[in-house]
């Protein structure tokens, strides 16, 4: 990509709102979690019982769970902890996903139908409810959260590629590489991975704010993010006998969770305006 | 005309509702947490199966009351020989069960033969264990012959392992309890509750409800929405003791704070490197501030213990300065066993708050010595079959709800591995004592000796966190065995 395509991406990301809503709120997100790997106002491991369930206060800016641990400390570790494992997961997702779609593109026939069946069985679960069934014969934990995720979203991925690929197949600039003799895999790499990465792009914010979802719905119901380890869908859970008591401890991770996803989908809408059109003008 | 039809339907809501308001004085909805896997008090370990069926469906030769005393129950009166071997029994008459059939003697010795035997699937057999003899010289009177004297033998009696159960129906009372009590048996919905009615024929004064429904309502949210709401009058132990604070500001519900039996500890495998050496557990104890704990996991709610003992029990001994919080100590003592640089260890945790909320707390409180505790949260199955059955664990949480049981410390296999002859004499000679002189200086000694040992940390004696309709009267504020006797519950 030259600087002048760039420049113009910027420049047509800038007047577009969701672009930079949904960008600003992620960048915002990726900054806190940035910042808790290095410091956090509390450590999440520290309890204080006489000071549980404090509103928040100058010291605790969050207020303090029912153990007495730093809301924002553990709502900082809960944005990291939700990015990493919805950030592997999408990656294993486009890692497996992509190359199978494309495959299927690139050589059709058999090869072809057998990939898309699978994907067609893969995607008649529901996408939470087979995590739920992954983690429940691995068991709980970020990893196999990870894992979990991840499969669901190898089917995604394996349609969006082949999908776009398909047609791209049949135009000249692809004709004409196979007739310089380029093989398949050159050709993908070369002219159909390329030209079909912005979709992939848009994509993969969209697979990520479902992997958030995904992340918090695991742990809340006790199957991801293991304790001590804090994370928005546990706290989600703890909270809830706590409504009439202390119901903030619900509203942060819920609103949290809330606006993460409202910014991913904000971004994926924007990149699809910003990117889309460029594709068409520039072929 | 439709405007007519809605006041008339309106109308005849109206009264539908007013007679449904009249008609549940004499129901009562009950909560109760977890569903019990069947309904045979006599073949399972579960304390659900006899917070449904005990002294409401099933009952004994004898019974523990509200207070935990002993009471006749099916046997009207009994004598002791002066040697403490024999008790001869006087059963009621024209006591009859829920389909008709009369109680009588053969009923007595089948039932406990039938716990007795090798092939008994009953929960609690150590119970019988003492009975070398059962004889029924006549319709009304039975025997017992003991092979040594057993001091809580009436005790054991009464609990809910060891009611009379018939021939005919003993088979079938995992699904269908059929027994003697003031309720009998309706209907078992899978998932959601139970239904008992008042038996017409009972022996004794009849039950004051008509009907009782037990409902299964495992989420404590879920829960405290159903009290709110009026779906359920009574949760004679309320799952969450952090909404205990929003019931008792309103006064439609009255919240009553008891004792149970249940004294919750930290076990410890016993066996295992590095927790065979005393002074890996002595410092594990220190390190443990059971103040925290009860705060922060229970609410306040329940009184920090030194020992496997009820505080409320007339032998219990205050122990619990015996390893005071020390974090200091606690150090020294780990490195004094080789350990200075850190320790990693495995912290098994069953679903219940105490456990879970009591588990992070405990687990910041090892970091603190050096102690690295990986929390692994594990499911109730998991939890028998791996940590109770399978022992595989180093350290686990966990209530021991069943009345004076410090008698699991002298067992051959349990789950903490503990072996002490010095203890197993004690028990051995308690089991045979009589008098309560003796039987409580034992008892005494039992308690220092494993605390001595440091065998578990011993955290707290699990309250009783009971909310009921300020209106309802009856229910047990206190949990000496593990039941919900509904026999003298009513509306004011």
């Amino acid at each position: 990509m030259t600087s002048e395509t760039l420049r113009e991406i910027w420049s047509k990301g800038l007047s577009s709102r969701s672009f930079t809503i949904g960008g600003a709120i992620t960048l915002a997100l990726v900054g806190v979690a940035l910042v808790s790997q290095v410091w956090t106002p509390y450590a999440v491991t520290e309890i204080n019982v006489p000071l549980k369930l404090r509103p928040p206060s100058a010291e605790h800016w969050l207020g303090t769970d029912q153990i007495g641990r730093d809301v924002l400390s553990m709502m900082m570790l809960g944005a990291r902890n939700s990015i990493a494992v919805s950030l592997v997961a999408v990656g294993i997702g486009a890692g497996l996903g992509v190359p199978l779609g494309a495959l299927a593109a690139a050589r059709r026939g058999w090869i072809e139908e057998a990939v898309m069946r699978f994907n067609d069985f893969a995607f008649a679960f529901p996408a939470l409810l087979s995590a739920v069934m992954i983690t429940a014969l691995l068991g709980p934990g970020a990893v196999n959260s990870i894992i979990a995720i991840g499969i669901f979203n190898v089917p995604v991925f394996a349609r969006v590629t082949r999908g776009a690929s398909l047609s791209l197949w049949q135009r000249e600039f692809v004709l004409a590489a196979r007739v310089a003799g380029k093989g398949a895999t050159r050709i993908t790499l070369e002219h159909i991975l390329p030209n079909i990465a912005s979709v992939l792009i848009v994509q993969m914010t969209i697979q990520f704010a479902l992997a958030i979802l995904a992340e918090a719905g695991l742990s809340y119901l006790g199957l991801g993010t293991q304790p001590p380890n804090p994370s928005w869908g546990k706290m989600l859970n703890e909270a809830q006998t706590f409504m009439y008591l202390a119901p903030q401890l619900a509203i942060f991770p819920g609103v949290a969770i809330a606006v993460t996803v409202l910014g991913l989908n904000l971004l994926g809408d924007g990149l699809r305006d910003v990117l889309d059109p460029r594709l068409r003008r520039a072929r | 005309m439709k405007r007519h039809f809605a006041t008339l339907s309106l109308a005849a809501g109206l009264a539908l509702a007013a007679g449904q308001a009249l008609a549940a004085k004499d129901s009562l909805v009950l909560g109760m947490v977890l569903e019990p896997p069947h309904l045979d008090p006599t073949a399972g370990a579960a304390a659900a199966i006899d917070e449904v069926v005990y002294a409401n469906v099933f009952e004994g030769l004898t019974r523990i009351d509200r207070n935990g005393a002993v009471k006749p129950a099916l046997a009207e009166s009994w004598t002791v020989s002066d040697d403490g071997l024999t008790y001869t029994f006087t059963l009621r008459s024209g006591v009859t069960f829920h389909d008709g059939s009369a109680f009588d003697s053969a009923d007595v010795e089948f039932s406990l033969t039938r716990a007795m035997a090798d092939d008994s699937t009953n929960a609690q057999k150590g119970l019988f264990e003492p009975i070398a003899k059962i004889e029924t010289p006549d319709p009304h009177t039975v025997t017992i012959t003991l092979a040594r004297p057993t001091g809580n033998f009436l005790f054991n009696l009464g609990w809910g392992d060891a009611v009379i159960v018939a021939p005919e129906s003993a088979g079938s009372n995992k699904s269908k309890p059929i027994g003697t009590g003031p309720f009998l048996f309706k209907r078992w919905v899978k998932g959601d509750r139970f239904e008992l009615e008042r038996y017409q024929a009972y022996w004794g004064s009849p039950a004051k409800l008509n009907r009782a429904t037990i409902k299964i309502i495992p989420d404590p949210a879920a829960a405290a929405a159903a009290v709110m709401a009026g779906d359920v009058d009574a949760f004679a132990n309320f799952p969450a003791p952090e909404t205990m604070a929003q019931f008792e500001a309103d006064p439609r519900f009255e919240v009553v704070i008891g004792s149970t039996e249940g004294e919750t500890i930290l076990a410890m495998n016993n066996t295992r490197k590095p927790l065979d050496d005393i002074r890996v557990r002595r410092a594990i104890a220190h390190a443990v501030d059971r103040k925290a704990v009860v705060d922060g996991a229970m609410f306040g709610y329940g009184t920090p213990i030194g020992s496997h003992f009820a505080p409320h029990h007339p032998a219990y001994v205050d122990l619990t300065g015996r390893y005071a919080y020390d974090p200091a100590k606690a150090k020294a003592l780990l490195a004094e066993a080789g350990h200075g640089s850190g320790l990693k260890l495995t912290l098994k945790l069953p679903p219940p708050s105490y456990a879970r909320r009591g588990g992070e707390i405990i687990a910041a409180q090892l970091a603190q010595v050096g102690i690295e505790a990986e929390i692994i949260p594990v499911e109730w199955a998991q939890w028998l079959e791996q940590v109770f059955r399978g022992t595989d664990y180093d350290l686990t949480i966990v209530s021991h709800t069943e009345p004076m049981d410090i008698g699991i410390y002298a067992r051959d296999t349990y789950y903490f591995n503990y072996e002490s002859l010095a203890f197993r004499n004690v028990i051995a000679e308690l089991n045979a004592a009589v008098e309560d002189k003796t039987r409580y200086a034992l008892m005494a000694e039992a308690q220092k000796t494993i605390t001595e040992d440091s065998v578990n940390v011993f955290l707290f004696q699990l309250a009783k966190h009971g909310v009921w309709d300020a209106k309802v009267k009856g229910l047990w504020e206190n949990s000496p065995v593990q039941a919900n006797d509904l026999t003298e519950v009513y509306w004011k």
